[in-house]
């Protein structure tokens, strides 16, 4: 496919033919991160992951196993957190994306940041982003009101230290109007 | 990673032509479409799956959960997990097919992953993973390293000597005790395949795992209704309590009549539905008895190979676990 032309609803009779699809990237839409518009122009196969830390310079988003297993990258995306080393950053254009630098800064912490902190929910703090980020989606999601509830909704994110009462102290600490 | 072009499909009939020109739609397919990635950009890193084209189908909609007139469910291929196991319906009518999601995966993923992808999930196979090692299903004719390698996870249900890989979705497993119809859209039309003739066992072609042909795309999955004062429930066992795979699974619905669907997980090539099971509890009172003869009715074929021969016995107790939970007879697990 060379060429990309303005696509109308195709007719099923013309399904037979390869018909050009819009293409991605630019100039199509930009992607917007921590509400700054960016225009990609990355490699296809660059995923989101690699897209925020690489091209944007935000590595607060880590890299555990590129593949989705440990949640180091949970970002939020149209506000869901995701893997985004699961997903190629050109699928995301026109989206939404909220990383942990857009959720607070060391001077007005977030809520979840500030108990993570002071409940001691973390050690060597690399899986601590993708932690706070699963978090903060939790508050808006269907989790029950028990330690076992959060446990269970918290499941994609490992974190080898083994910190997790203390995470789900500050995650139960926030969710009980704590700031 | 190789590379590949990125496009966004705008209307299925679209879609559908673009990948309409790859020789197949299974393994070594040169056209994929896109839509979690999940399962699909993960096996692209891998170089598994190696598509020059890659369709995206996320302006196509297809993300509607919809009642139907006659009481079944409407599902669109683009709904996530996360959406269809919380949605009320769901919740209400198919617990089954909730409590199986909802055991899948992590939050993020079900909020990623979609109804028409799951039903495409690929093995978790180490394998069939790994380009080094022999794999018919990545590379026909290539042999099987599992057999004789690492296959505690894999399957005891539909093998052949070619393949033993296990299929790992939970979803399918809930779908396949509903009934669920699966309708596809391809360059000759549309046509609705039930749930049962979708997915192929491997034979001697386990490259080729469902019945899916070149440019056909999953639009949507309808689910029959089911008789009021129905019950049903999932059932997963596994090596940690959450984010893990099934090492056995069962789904079970009952209906007030007394006639069961069963399905179990983890321990099949495919999402193994087993009619042996329900006969044997047809009409039957529910006892521990008629549940244990079930069991062994739906396991009598299974085949271990060492070091999954322990999930033939824990299959069965899954089932007769969920059989409990399902007639309220025993306690809850």
């Amino acid at each position: 496919m060379t060429e990309h032309e303005p696509v109308t609803p195709a007719a099923p009779a013309a399904a037979q033919q390869a018909i050009p699809a819009k293409p991605l990237g630019p100039p199509g839409l930009p992607i917007v991160v921590n509400g700054v518009e960016q225009c990609m122009d990355v490699d296809v196969r660059t995923t989101l992951l690699d897209y925020l830390r690489d091209h944007l310079h935000l590595t607060g988003t880590k890299k555990g196993c590129d593949h989705g297993q440990c949640g180091a990258c949970t970002v939020h995306v149209n506000g869901r957190r995701i893997n985004a080393c699961l997903t190629l950053a050109m699928a995301h254009a026109g989206d939404a994306v909220t990383t942990i630098e857009g959720l607070g800064a060391p001077e007005r912490l977030h809520p979840m940041q500030t108990a993570f902190v002071e409940h001691d929910g973390f050690q060597c703090g690399y899986c601590t982003a993708g932690q706070i980020m699963s978090a903060t989606a939790l508050l808006d999601e269907p989790c029950g009101p028990d330690d076992a509830a959060v446990r269970e909704c918290m499941s994609g994110n490992l974190c080898r230290c083994g910190a997790y009462s203390n995470i789900v102290a500050a995650i139960q600490h926030v969710r009980k109007g704590g700031a | 990673m190789k590379t590949f072009t990125l496009q966004r499909a705008q209307a299925v009939e679209q879609a559908v032509a673009l990948a309409a020109t790859s020789p197949t739609a299974q393994q070594g397919a040169t056209v994929r479409f896109l839509a979690g990635g999940t399962t699909l950009l993960d096996l692209m890193k891998l170089d598994v799956e190696q598509p020059a084209q890659v369709v995206q189908l996320r302006d196509l909609g297809l993300d509607e959960v919809e009642a139907l007139p006659d009481g079944g469910l409407r599902i669109g291929a683009l709904v996530t997990n996360s959406v269809l196991a919380h949605h009320p319906l769901v919740a209400g009518r198919y617990p089954v097919l909730a409590e199986a999601l909802l055991s899948g995966a992590s939050v993020q993923l079900r909020n990623m992953a979609t109804t028409g992808g799951n039903l495409l999930q690929r093995t978790r196979c180490v394998y069939f993973r790994d380009t080094a090692t022999a794999c018919n299903k990545r590379v026909p004719g290539s042999g099987c390293a599992a057999r004789g390698g690492h296959h505690r996870n894999l399957a005891v249900l539909g093998t052949s000597e070619h393949c033993i890989a296990s299929n790992p979705s939970d979803m399918n497993v809930a779908l396949m005790a509903l009934d669920a119809v699966i309708h596809v859209t391809g360059p000759g039309g549309g046509r609705a395949i039930p749930i049962g003739a979708f997915f192929l066992l491997p034979g001697d072609t386990p490259h080729v795992e469902t019945v899916l042909l070149p440019g056909e795309l999953i639009t949507h999955v309808t689910l029959p209704p089911l008789p009021d004062g129905t019950r049903s429930t999932y059932l997963k066992l596994r090596d940690r309590a959450s984010y893990e795979f099934a090492l056995a699974s069962a789904a079970v619905v009952r209906t007030p009549g007394g006639a069961f669907a069963i399905a179990l997980g983890g321990v099949g090539t495919i999402p193994w539905r087993a009619p042996q099971a329900e006969r044997e509890l047809a009409g039957q009172p529910a006892t521990e008895e008629r549940f244990h003869a079930a069991a062994r009715a739906a396991l009598r074929d299974a085949q271990g190979f060492g070091q999954n021969d322990f999930k033939i016995e824990l299959a069965r107790r899954c089932l007769v676990q969920a059989l409990k939970n399902v007639t309220g007879t025993g306690g809850q697990a």
